[in-house]
């Protein structure tokens, strides 16, 4: 591997530089952001409730502005880091309350009269429940970024929701098909990955095989030949040709939105575990659709003496789900991790409330963020070579019946 | 208080994690200082075997977060 | 407020897995035909080419490595021959001279022989030629001697009784 990457080390490491610099700038922008709008904030979030209630008619008016003040108490950087990570409706660029910026993103949810379209702007950056969408006949109000049907009559902090005694929302959720933050960037990537590399496959048309690989062709040749040659050969074995479209693919996506997620602004898709959810569920199908019979022996009748059975069929058949479960969770909680410390670190100016330590949270932001363009590399690396390990073991021709021998005669 | 709990168990699971990826990567070292002509194959499997033990760790810190 | 949020981060939202499953499999469709058919055909035919030169490249290598060794055959057959014709060149000046020399030395011989004989020839042409003229001086000698001797009396006289002596004695 590293030979490889050793190959075009000194552009990518420069470009992992200026990247790494870019980053912390613009975290240092947006955290001075949140900084200026931190004051103004409790004055707007009360007027914003004003604002929902002239709309809706609902509970008094302090009840809502006491309930607010007293979560801006203090900045919660959970929730501020929570609020990075977690999927949204709107794409919030920089500000808070009203004076945020986003790009408002369709809604497309499923009330009671059928699927409903309207712009995530119509909730006013309402995220606690207190700005009711009346569309259709249905009516939504977005709590923490869920949508849910409002209740007929606003609670007692002006949210048209109830609560349960756990304090868990008791209004039936809607169906949630809306195109958010994360589809958004989604899409984007996906945009952005079929125009590269259908670039790439024109240049290799338009120059021909013999000359030697230039532009975005030189850089990216050798991640595919590393993926197909190290990844693939080297862990599935002679079958390999069939699964390397899907192993490319995975690379790429899960790469391209790793560092999607590192910028900023971008959205957090690859920690998120709806994402790796589809991403793992694809390589537990593409296993064991390819899985030969010496990999269902193996499982089905495993090498050890008969008593055993019992207990490890058992376990052989929850390790098919577990492996790609792992490899969901894996890059799930890499990613979210990566940008929780960054985020937490950013906020360690707010929790001191000074700006003098911000050099020391700068510096590890820095690092960490450095740190975090090797992971996006080494988790996309690990998601496919594991996939690759995955497949491998399914197609591979066990000399099963030798062993299932040996350890017969042992016993 | 719950919280805090869930905050012990995610640091077990860190201390475990730890010391599984502080072996690996020691003994990744001895292996490439006894024969650096086979550095990129250790690398490889170094790597692997500490998404492995991080794997592990993972789950420890998903459950800690699970547990609310 | 934190229990919505984790149970939101743990909790995979449907929407999501709606857009990505579609999504995913549009992008695995859409690069699989358009980027990673042509690209890793392209690939393989670069390595298939480049194979194919390296291979033809050895294979060039080897017949050149023929050659030279058949060259080596060739050259080493010509000086091996250069070398034989030169011995025999020189076995036969060798010869030559040899003969030369035998040849020389036989005329030489004869002309040696012949001259010796001549020599000899001429040396007893000259030892009877000195002989003869020794006797004839020998004898104007001995006549002038005799005349000398002779011409008084006494002298005559004396050498008869001399002679009368010896001839009395035998």
């Amino acid at each position: 591997m590293a030979s490889k990457i050793s190959t075009f080390k000194p552009f990518s490491s420069r470009i992992f530089t200026v990247f790494a610099l870019f980053i912390a700038l613009t975290a240092r922008i947006s955290a001075q952001d949140h900084n200026e709008h931190h004051e103004a904030t409790v004055v707007n979030d009360s007027i914003g409730a004003v604002d929902s209630m002239a709309v809706t008619t609902a509970a008094p008016m302090d009840a809502a502005a006491s309930h607010h003040e007293a979560k801006e108490e203090a900045v919660d950087i959970t929730k501020v880091a929570f609020e990075h990570i977690l999927d949204s409706h709107s794409w919030h660029l920089w500000g808070e309350g009203h004076d945020a910026v986003a790009i408002p993103l369709p809604v497309i949810v499923k009330g009671d009269n059928g699927f409903t379209f309207f712009m995530s702007s119509a909730f006013h950056h309402d995220v606690h429940g207190m700005n009711v969408v009346e569309v259709n006949g249905d009516r939504f109000v977005n709590f923490e970024e869920k949508i849910y049907l409002a209740s007929e009559v606003a609670n007692e902090h002006g949210q048209f929701l109830t609560f349960n005694q756990e304090g868990e929302v008791a209004n039936a959720a809607a169906l949630d098909l809306s195109i958010t933050k994360n589809v958004t960037q989604m899409f984007i990537s996906v945009i952005v990955l079929v125009l590269l590399f259908s670039s790439i496959a024109k240049s290799y048309k338009s120059h021909g095989v013999t000359s030697a690989p230039r532009g975005k062709q030189s850089f990216f040749e050798p991640l595919i030949v590393f993926v197909r040659d190290d990844i693939a050969k080297g862990n599935i074995g002679p079958k390999y040709e069939k699964f390397v479209p899907y192993l490319l693919t995975v690379f790429f996506m899960i790469l391209i939105n790793n560092v999607f997620g590192l910028i900023p602004i971008g959205a957090n898709l690859t920690g998120n575990i709806a994402f790796t959810l589809v991403l793992s569920v694809c390589t537990l199908i593409i296993t064991n659709i390819n899985g030969n019979g010496a990999y269902w022996h193996h499982i089905l009748l495993p090498p050890a003496p008969k008593w055993l059975y019992p207990i490890l069929i058992p376990i052989e058949v929850v390790g098919i789900f577990t492996k790609p479960f792992a490899l969901m969770i894996r890059l799930f909680a890499n990613i979210t991790a990566g940008h929780i410390i960054v985020i937490s670190l950013v906020g360690l100016i707010f929790v001191f409330k000074t700006i003098y330590i911000s050099p020391v949270s700068v510096a590890f932001a820095l690092f960490i963020d450095v740190l975090e363009c090797l992971v996006a590399f080494l988790q996309a690396y690990i998601f496919t070579m594991l996939t690759a390990l995955f497949i491998g073991s399914a197609v591979a021709e066990h000399h099963h019946e030798e062993a299932h021998g040996h350890t017969a005669e042992h016993h | 208080m719950t919280g805090s709990i869930a905050a012990i168990g995610a640091g077990l699971a860190v201390i475990g994690a730890g010391i599984g990826i502080g072996q690996i990567g020691g003994h990744a070292m001895d292996a490439i200082a006894r024969q650096p002509e086979a550095t990129s194959k250790i690398q490889t499997a170094m790597i692997i075997a500490a998404a492995l033990v991080e794997g592990v760790a993972l789950f420890g810190v998903v459950v800690a977060l699970m547990s609310k | 407020m934190n229990v919505f949020i984790l149970a939101s981060l743990i909790e995979p939202g449907v929407g999501l897995i709606f857009w990505t499953t579609i999504t995913f499999v549009l992008l695995l469709f859409l690069l699989g035909k358009f980027a990673w058919k042509p690209i890793l055909s392209a690939i393989k035919t670069r390595e298939e080419d480049i194979d194919k030169a390296l291979k033809s490249a050895e294979n060039a290598l080897r017949d050149m490595r023929e050659l030279k060794a058949a060259n080596e055959v060739i050259l080493n057959e010509a000086r091996a021959e250069r070398d034989g014709i030169l011995k025999e060149a020189r076995e036969t000046r060798e010869a030559m001279v040899a003969e030369a020399k035998q040849k020389a030395q036989a005329e030489a011989d004869r002309i040696m022989g012949s001259a010796r004989d001549q020599i000899q020839n001429e040396k007893n042409a000259a030892v009877a030629e000195l002989k003869n003229q020794v006797a004839v001086l020998s004898i104007e000698i001995a006549e002038k001697i005799l005349k000398s001797e002779l011409s008084n009396d006494d002298k005559q006289k004396a050498l008869v009784n001399t002679l009368v002596k010896d001839i009395n004695v035998n």
